[in-house]
Parts: C-alpha cells; structure tokens; sequence
C-alpha cells in the first residue's frame, strides 16, 4: 500500500484494479502513514471485484473505528493468492458475482444476509479466513485493539503491568509466586 | 561436537530433537555413548527467534502437508492442519507453553480404574507408576519446574487474577500459577520469566525450558553428540536377523545418506514416528517396521482440547505474561458420577491478537458478534481445557499414498473419530469454565471447538502385550530389540496432562535401560 497516492497513467490504463481512500481525521492509523490517503494497486482483480471483497471484509469483521485501510491488506492477500493460483482467482471472480452487483454499497444488513446464504462454500471460508488471518495480524490494527505486541526488546512486562490489575483481590501468594527481585525496584 | 562416520556400527541414531528427542541425545552422551541426532528442522537461536506470530509459526512449525479424515471437528475447521507440531532443533519445545504436569497414578491404570468401555482400547501401562515416580522427580529438576524442588511458584498475572477469583467463587480447591518448565528466578544458566507472553514464538530469554538450548548444547559439549540439522530421515533399514542396520535420510543438501547404527531411537513427534515406521517396508515387514502386530499408528490420542473465552468489561491485557500459568486440579479424578471416565485440567490460556480468531475461536463466528469479541479483546481471559481422551484401535496414523511430500514419500494421515465419552467431558469442561468465567464476571462466554492437535501420543505404544501396542515399558520394539520409540506415541494412554514432562521422564528412563543393555551387550 502506498501513502499519499497520486494515480499514475498506468492504473487507469491496465486491466487491474486500484483501491483508494483516505483515512478519518483523527484514525489511530493516521499517526503511521505520512499523509491520509492511500492506495492499493490490484495485480490481477479489477477495483470493482476489489471493492465487493472489502465489503465482505468489513461484513465479515466489522468494527466501527477502523478505517479501509486494514480492510485493504486484506484484499491485497486476496489479490496476491489469485495471483499464485487460477483456482483460486476463479473461486473469488465467482464468488463476487454471487455477491451481486449491488453488494459494495448495500445495507450491512443486506451484505450479512447475502454472506449469511454464501456461509458453507469455499468461497466465503476463504474469505473469511484470510479476513481473520490479514486484519488482525496487520501491525496497523494492533493500537486499534489494544495489543502490544513484541514486549521482549521493552523488558517483557514483568515490570511493565502484567500484574496491574486491581478490579479484583490479589492472589495468595501460595497459589501464586514472588516476583523475583521486585524487592530493588 | 563430535563428527561419527557415517560408518560407525557403534553409533546411536535418534531421529528428532525435540522433548524425547533432545534429552534422550543428551542422557546418551554424558554417559559416553556415541550419538547422531537427525533433525528435520533448522536451528534458530534466542536471537532469531521471531517476535511476529504469523512469521514465528512459519519459523518454527511442521508445515508439511498431512491430511485428516472422521468425525472429529477438526476436519472440518483445520482441514489443512490435523496436528501443530514443530519442526526445528529442539522440536516442539520451541513452541510449547512448558506446562508440566506428571500423570497421575491411577491415570497409568487407565483400564484397571475406568474399566471396559465401548469403543475404546485402553490398556494399563506395562509399567508401575513407582517406577515412573522417580523419573518425574529427575525431570522436574532438569527442567527447572516451578512448585517442585523449593522453585517458586510463577507470580499471579492479572490474567490469573481472573482465572483464580473464578475457580476459587465456584469452590475450586487448587489452583495456582501451574508446574511450569519456567524460571521463575534465574536457573540452571538461563533466564528469569520476564513475563513477555511469547512462550510460543519461541522464548527469547531462555526462561522457558527447550532442548534447543539446554540438553542439545549440553551434549554437544560432552564431545559425544553429532547434530545434524536439516536432515530428513526416509526409513530405516534391518539386517536379516532383524535389528535395524541404519537410517537412510536426505541431507540439506538433498542427497541421500546412509548413516548406520547400532541403535535407532525415533522421536519424531507421535505423527511422524508413525510415519517414519510405516515408510521402512522390508520383505520381513512388509506393512512397516515393528508392525507385525499390526499396531503401528494405531490408538492415537491428542486430548479433548478446546478454548472456552470469557468476556468482561474492565481490562486484563492477557496477553502480558506466561501464556499457560495457571491450572486447575480438582477436576483430575475418575469420578464416573460426572457421566466420563477420566479427568482433565482447566488451564489459563491466552492467544496473541493476531491468532485468536483463527485458531482461537468457532469457524461460524463472524459478524457482529466477531467484532463485540474483538473489540474486547483486551478484556478476554482464556481457558483450555486438556482432558483424557480415550483410545480407540481404529483411530489411526497411516500413509495417504495419494499426497506426496517433497521427496515423492507419501503423507501421514490421521484418522480421528471422537468418542462419547471425549464429548461428554469437554461439554462438563466447558460448563464448568463459563461458571469460571461467570463467577468473575464475564458478560459473555465463548466456546471453540476442538484446536489441532498439539499434543500428539499413544500410535506406538507400550504394552505389556505385543498384540496390544508396539513397544514394551522401556519404549523398545517387541519384534526389533535395538529399536527404540522415545517420544509421546510410546504413551500407553494419554492421561489428563500435558505429555512433556511424561515424555522426558520416558527418556531418562529409557537412557538408563539403553545403557544397561549395551553394557551388558544385549544390544
Ligand atoms: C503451541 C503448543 C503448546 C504446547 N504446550 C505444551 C505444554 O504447555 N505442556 C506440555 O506438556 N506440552 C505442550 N505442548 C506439546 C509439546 O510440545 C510436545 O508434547 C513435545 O514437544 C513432544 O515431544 P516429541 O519429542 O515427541 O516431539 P517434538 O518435540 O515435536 O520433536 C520432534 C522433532 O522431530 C523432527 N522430525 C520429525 N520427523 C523427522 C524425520 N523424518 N527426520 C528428522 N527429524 C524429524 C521434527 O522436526 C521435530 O523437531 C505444546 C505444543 C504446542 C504446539
Ligand atoms: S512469558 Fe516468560 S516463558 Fe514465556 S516467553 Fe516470556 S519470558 Fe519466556
């Protein structure tokens, strides 16, 4: 994905399709990209295929504050694996066209029962797989949902909150254990 | 490190560097036997290890294809992905959550305790456990295990937090910070937990006990031990009286080498073992190696697991601190009035982001309800729940003939069809961790379906009984005395705890057997 997209000759010219938005003022993920805008070159959907798949997407695993953007990555994962294998290019052109030309821009709760009649073929397992596989793997959503990831280069959490908790009474220390050298801190 | 000639009739050959694998090599060559150890994998160190899940699980697991078919729902949900095991120097206890849990007495009389049942093979181990017992004690001090010893306990996460206040409001008696292959203080050379939660990336400060960095470079410095690394055994040959002669395997170069041996020990994780076995035709055993008996691959068990997650409404950030440490006891009885032979244990089990949703959570989960659970994620607490599952002779490790590996061998099929009393004691274990989860104040309460079996056990087991299983109590094939089966399939039944600690007090146990019978030149 590229920040700050200008659409050059060849994405209006090739087959393929391009992805754009521009992420909310104030989106967690502006504080990552340089600019707010982005785009995202398809190497074998066409934007409109692109943009069904991102509805299904977001259907699939919606939330509210996250910008397109994640949504994308998921999309380009799609993109990228039509492009390793015919099967499954074929599998997701096919797909697309049962979502329906409409799909994109419909209700959620048409898009929901429109995936909903889709739930047991292949085409939406693996769509919704690869959803759950890209989105919340996406170093972008991690602030998003509260994850922090690596933790071994800040010292773990040892001293860093993993016990801060105090909605609930602390545990005897025979079912649990000292922390070893909390003493000098 | 040693270099043994590929001729050496004296050397000991072990396939596989894992739990049995790793400190088998280890017991071996402090004790001055020779030893080739063949490893699938690569080695990685505490520095390579990679910190990205998605890229650690590619660093570090089994991604081979195997295939699957019955009626567990793992088949439907995982189709690629039957068993998560580990393929790299040091096996799976690169991945593991170093849970060590011992069997439990009556658990090694699983047949004689639960008696006969439809459906189910069980067998009594062909050991005692007074014998086991002492082996647990050396294993719990080689691995360093918290609660044993004078180690202390690991402290309480806010993830145990919640898992203690839950388990204590339902009268739960024991529970604590687990028996864990986990420093709580710096040990044996290595590292303090430092409560990071990236036991299954691979632990980067070496808290977390693996073979990778303790028994393997242990035996490399008695001079006696050859790693050879990215080396895939392709069967092992006999002679014509019987014994194995040698193991043919492909170095990483590709080329086929032949290294003999006076011994073979094969530790390859339960579903590769079988294979391997399978794979070593011969005109004497022309269904596999050791398998006159037919038994080979045969009452494979991997546990009733499955996630149970709670939902709350304050904060717990689960993902800070030991994945695993916490553990539930009291539902470790044989108490038929539960309507299940067996026990199993609740344990604290938490998920990085990137993973829960798609190992974690049912695969009809999606939508709205997937998006309430997400964007709570950081107020989830976790429970697995790791329960005896029973064998049955028709759940079976075989060859898929039809899906070639990249050496043109074929695959291991694991047939798997769940038995009633495995359902029975994951609908108790899941209603008993949602009243858990209640009891702390869950607003809401999810439920999986069976994960891909991590714990792999019981397809080539000890038995009293040749008709019964493959090896007898010291892990040595009935038909091949200088054959030798060191990892969990030698289990005779899985019982209710994760089978590491079982798996190397079976390795301790077997290298002092191995030893006594080379001195005496029995093999
Ligand atoms: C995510 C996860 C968490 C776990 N947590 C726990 C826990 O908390 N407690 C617990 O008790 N257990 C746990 N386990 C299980 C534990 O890791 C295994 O029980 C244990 O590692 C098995 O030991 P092993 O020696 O049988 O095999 P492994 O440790 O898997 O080693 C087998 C090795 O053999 C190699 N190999 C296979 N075939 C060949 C061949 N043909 N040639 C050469 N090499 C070969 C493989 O590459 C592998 O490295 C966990 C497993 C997973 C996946
Ligand atoms: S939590 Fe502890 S054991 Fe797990 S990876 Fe971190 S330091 Fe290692």
């Amino acid at each position: 994905m590229r920040a700050n997209a200008t659409m050059d000759r060849r994405e209006f010219l090739s087959a393929t399709g391009v992805l754009t938005g521009v992420l909310a003022a104030g989106s967690p993920l502006a504080l990552l990209a340089p600019g707010r805008a982005w785009a995202l070159d398809l190497g074998t959907l066409s934007g409109s295929e692109g943009a069904a798949l991102l509805a299904a997407a977001r259907t699939i695993a919606p939330h509210d504050g996250l910008d397109d953007a994640p949504y994308a990555l998921v999309v380009r994962a799609l993109d990228d694996s039509a492009a390793r294998d015919a099967a499954t290019l074929t599998l997701l052109r096919r797909g697309v066209t049962t979502l329906g030309a409409g799909f994109a821009a419909a209700a959620e709760t048409e898009r929901v029962a429109t995936l909903r009649a889709l739930e047991s073929t292949p085409f939406f397992k693996s769509v919704r797989a690869t959803t759950l596989a890209t989105l919340y793997a996406s170093p972008l959503v991690y602030a998003y949902f509260g994850y922090e990831g690596e933790a071994f280069s800040k010292g773990g959490y040892l001293l860093r909150g993993f016990n801060d908790l105090r909605w609930l009474p602390e545990v005897p220390l025979a079912d649990s254990g000292p922390v070893f050298g909390a003493e000098s801190h | 490190m040693a270099s043994i000639s590929h001729d050496d009739t004296n050397a000991v050959v072990i396939v596989g560097s894992g739990a049995g694998g790793g400190t088998l090599a280890h017991e071996l060559t402090r004790r001055g036997v020779k030893v080739v150890l063949l490893e699938a994998g690569a080695r990685q160190s505490l520095a390579s290890f990679s910190q990205v899940p998605g890229e650690a699980f590619a660093q570090l697991t089994w991604l081979e294809p195997r295939t699957q078919s019955g009626t567990t729902t793992v088949v439907e949900d995982y189709p690629t992905l039957p068993s998560w095991t580990a393929k790299t120097v040091g096996g799976t206890t690169v991945h593991w959550t170093a849970m060590a849990l011992r069997a439990r007495d009556w658990e090694v009389r699983a047949r004689s305790t639960y008696g006969a049942i439809d459906g189910a093979s069980l067998i009594d181990w062909p050991l005692g456990y007074k014998e086991l017992l002492p082996y647990y004690q050396m294993a719990e001090k080689r691995m360093v295990v918290t609660r044993r010893n004078g180690n202390p306990g690991l402290p309480a996460s806010n993830h145990f937090k919640v898992f203690h206040y839950g388990a204590k409001r339902l009268g739960y008696r024991q529970v604590h910070t687990g028996y864990m292959a986990i420093n709580s203080r710096p040990a044996d050379g290595r590292g303090m937990c430092i409560q990071q939660g990236f036991c299954v990336q691979g632990c980067k400060t070496g808290a977390k006990w693996s073979t990778l960095y303790t028994e393997i470079p242990r035996a490399e410095a008695t001079g006696n031990l050859e790693l050879r690394a990215e080396c895939r055994a392709l069967h092992i040959e006999h002679g014509a009286d019987g014994r194995v002669t040698a193991v043919v395997y492909r170095d990483p170069a590709g080329n086929e080498q032949r290294q003999k041996a006076r011994i073979v020990c094969v530790a390859c994780n339960a579903v590769e073992t079988t294979r391997l076995l399978l794979l070593s035709t011969s005109a004497r055993f022309p269904n596999g190696l050791a398998n006159s008996t037919d038994q080979v691959g045969r009452h494979f068990c991997h546990h009733t697991g499955c996630f149970v997650w709670g939902v709350f409404e304050q904060p717990i950030e689960f993902w800070r601190g030991a994945t695993l440490a916490g553990v539930v006891l009291d539902e470790t009885r044989h108490d038929p009035k539960r309507g299940f032979a067996g026990g199993y244990h609740l344990e604290m089990a938490a998920l990085d982001l990137p993973s829960i949703a798609i190992a974690g959570f049912p695969q009809t989960l999606w939508g709205r309800e997937l998006g309430f659970v997400m964007e709570h994620y950081r107020s989830m607490a976790g429970i697995y729940i790791n329960g005896e599952d029973l064998p049955r002779s028709t759940n079976r490790i075989t060859l898929n003939r039809e899906v070639k590996d990249q050496f043109g061998l074929p695959v291991a099929n694991i047939h798997v069809d769940d038995h009633p009393n495995n359902a029975a004691m994951r609908r108790h274990g899941q209603q008993q961790a949602k009243a858990l989860f209640e009891a702390a104040g869950a607003v809401k309460v999810l439920m999986s379906r069976q994960t891909p079996a991590t714990h792999n056990m019981c397809a080539a087991r000890m038995s009293r009984d040749p008709n019964d299983g493959v090896v007898n109590a010291h892990g040595q094939a009935h038909e091949v005395a200088n054959l030798f089966v060191s990892d969990g399939s030698a289990m005779s039944t899985p019982s209710s705890a994760n089978p590491t600690l079982t798996i190397v007090a079976l390795a301790l146990r077997q290298a002092d057997y191995i030893e006594r019978q080379m001195s005496a030149r029995a093999i």
